[in-house]
């Protein structure tokens, strides 16, 4: 179903003079408003007049996550603080924690974006929705909240954690549709087959899966468990939350809500944009944002543009499913390592459970990049020559992958931490 | 006439072998026969207990991972030349031991055996006159 067939199916020329009339005034309110761009503005000599669409994007300044860390808590908020109804702050795992703000303008946005996402991953309001996600500071709670209330959908607001009472809400309410992490999904998949519930047991039907970056080896593998269509959704804090983009039923990239947020793919290097099709760091610029709207913010997740009617029929432009972040790329002797492209090694061996962490050392000056796998009770052996033959097929298929030499270190199960949130997977004990 | 053998994957790391022998303890389960083989990285703990569908369970529950594995527990007697003779039987049959470990008690010694065939490997000894431990 498209929840807004008017905006998610215009025409490129209607999408392109919408974002050029939504820029040209962001511009202009972000110049009087905020003296964070003022200042910058004039730095490079600009006037917020000399940007008259889309095409002069590339004129205007990148802002970083540093940006909102330096003008800590609310100082790049466009708005006095009366008009903020709403404040939430990221996790702050990569440093201090940033603040957001939402004036009820961006609420109502919000509830917006999020209903288109969850229409075209297939949720209807006779839906049953768990949301898992943490309710709180964290976005992903309340974001999908408000648009699950929006398509009249039934909530149920359990938030994370207390796995027990999830299973056990999720039998007895009959919830149709999981709303969490791709981790905490998988974890809650392990624990239904613990307890003996089998996924004729459970009404679940769709997951709405985001805020980490996961595989297709892993969409199959949480489908096959849970017995549902899952689907990515994608946002960060600082541009919205989750909403910002969701896959349809197509699953051939997620459409990026751009009435709203203008994506662009950059060269991380040399900062250039790049054309359609070549991937690189997704960058956003908010046009319709009142609260905290940013230009150019650099989301350090690698992602390729494709523009062109999708078979859905929405006309909003693709992202791919984000290969990473580039704050979690690992650089290895030279060489870049996601966690997602060991997480799709270890997924189709399916010979090993999927719970994995990095541990990456400097050792006499060189990387050793050391890999936690989980033994997965199903395959173990009795015979230490078949364990061992594991070990070297899961260091033959990653080191095939990556191109570097990795050590395997097979661990007991449940032994690598869970998460209710976002899962942590790489350790780098370099950087002290 | 085979016997159900538990094995359990231990990491090399303290104290994992500790909590099994305290699951173990805590429900009342005796082992009578255990071997410890490693590698760099890893343990395996195999042994014979009383009652192995409930150390299985209780192991399992405590997040181990651990397998049934059959066996053969052959007696012989404490005697030099014992083990070759049961042995032999089992090469005339081309009956090959992927491990195995001993132990003796008073007159007799007990070998427990893992071969591709427990089932096989049990027929081929009691066929030759061996005594073997049966389950119960």
């Amino acid at each position: 179903m498209i929840w807004n067939e008017y905006i998610e199916c215009s025409s490129r020329d209607a999408i392109i003079e919408r974002q050029n009339k939504g820029l040209r005034k962001m511009v202009e309110r972000l110049y009087f408003n905020v003296p964070f761009y003022r200042k910058k503005f004039q730095e490079m000599e600009l006037s917020p007049y000399d940007i008259k669409g889309i095409e002069d994007l590339h004129k205007l300044p990148f802002t970083y996550k540093q940006d909102l860390r330096d003008n800590y808590p609310m100082g790049l908020f466009a708005v006095p603080q009366s008009e903020i109804v709403r404040l939430h702050a990221s996790s702050g795992t990569t440093g201090k924690q940033t603040v957001v703000g939402y004036t009820r303008k961006d609420l109502d946005m919000w509830s917006e974006v999020v209903a288109r996402c969850l229409s075209s991953a297939g949720v209807v309001h006779k839906d049953i929705v768990q949301i898992a996600y943490g309710y709180g500071l964290f976005t992903g709670g309340l974001g999908l909240h408000y648009g699950t209330e929006k398509i009249g959908a039934s909530v149920i607001p359990i938030s994370g954690g207390n796995t027990h009472r999830q299973l056990q809400t999720m039998q007895d309410l009959g919830s149709t549709v999981l709303a969490c992490t791709p981790s905490y999904a998988l974890y809650l998949a392990e624990s239904l087959e613990k307890s003996g519930i089998t996924k004729d047991q459970i009404k679940l039907r769709v997951g709405i899966f985001g805020a980490e970056s996961w595989t297709d080896e892993m969409r199959r593998e949480l489908e096959k468990k849970l017995g549902i269509k899952a689907f990515d959704i994608y946002g960060l804090s600082e541009i919205m939350g989750p909403g910002v983009a969701c896959e349809c039923e197509c699953q051939n990239g997620l459409h990026v809500n751009e009435d709203h947020f203008i994506p662009e793919i950059i060269d991380p290097i040399t900062l250039e944009p790049l054309p359609e099709g070549q991937e690189g760091e997704l960058v956003f610029t908010t046009i319709t944002k009142e609260g905290l709207p940013l230009l150019r913010y650099r989301t350090r997740d690698l992602s390729t543009l494709h523009y062109g009617t999708c078979s859905c029929g929405r006309t909003l432009v693709r992202m791919e499913k984000c290969k990473g972040r580039t704050d979690d790329m690992l650089i290895i002797r030279g060489v870049n390592v996601f966690p997602s492209q060991i997480e799709s090694v270890l997924l189709s061996m399916h010979e090993t459970s999927p719970h994995y962490q990095l541990i990456v050392e400097r050792i006499n000056n060189l990387d050793i990049l050391e890999v936690h796998v989980e033994m997965d009770e199903h395959f173990f052996a009795d015979e230490i020559r078949k364990i061992e033959g594991l070990n070297k097929r899961i260091k033959h298929n990653i080191e095939n992958t990556l191109g570097i030499s990795v050590t395997i270190k097979l661990v007991e199960p449940n032994t690598i931490e869970r998460s209710e949130n976002k899962a942590k997977r790489i350790i780098d004990n370099r950087k002290k | 006439m085979t016997i159900q053998q538990l094995s359990v994957f231990l990491e090399n790391k303290s104290g994992r072998l500790l909590e099994v022998t305290k699951v173990l303890g805590e429900n009342n389960i005796n082992m009578s026969a255990f071997s410890i083989a490693d590698t760099s990285d890893f343990g395996m703990l195999r042994m014979i207990v009383d009652q192995p569908e409930a150390a299985f369970a209780a192991l399992k529950k405590q997040n181990f991972s651990v397998s049934i594995t059959p066996v053969v527990g052959l007696i012989i007697p404490d005697k030099a030349g014992s083990l070759y003779h049961a042995l032999n039987a089992l090469n005339d049959a081309a009956i090959g031991v992927e491990y195995m470990y001993a132990f003796s008690f008073k007159e007799d010694a007990t070998v427990i055996l893992r071969t591709a065939d427990a089932e096989k490997t049990a027929q081929v000894l009691k066929a030759a006159n061996f005594q073997l431990i049966s389950t119960k």
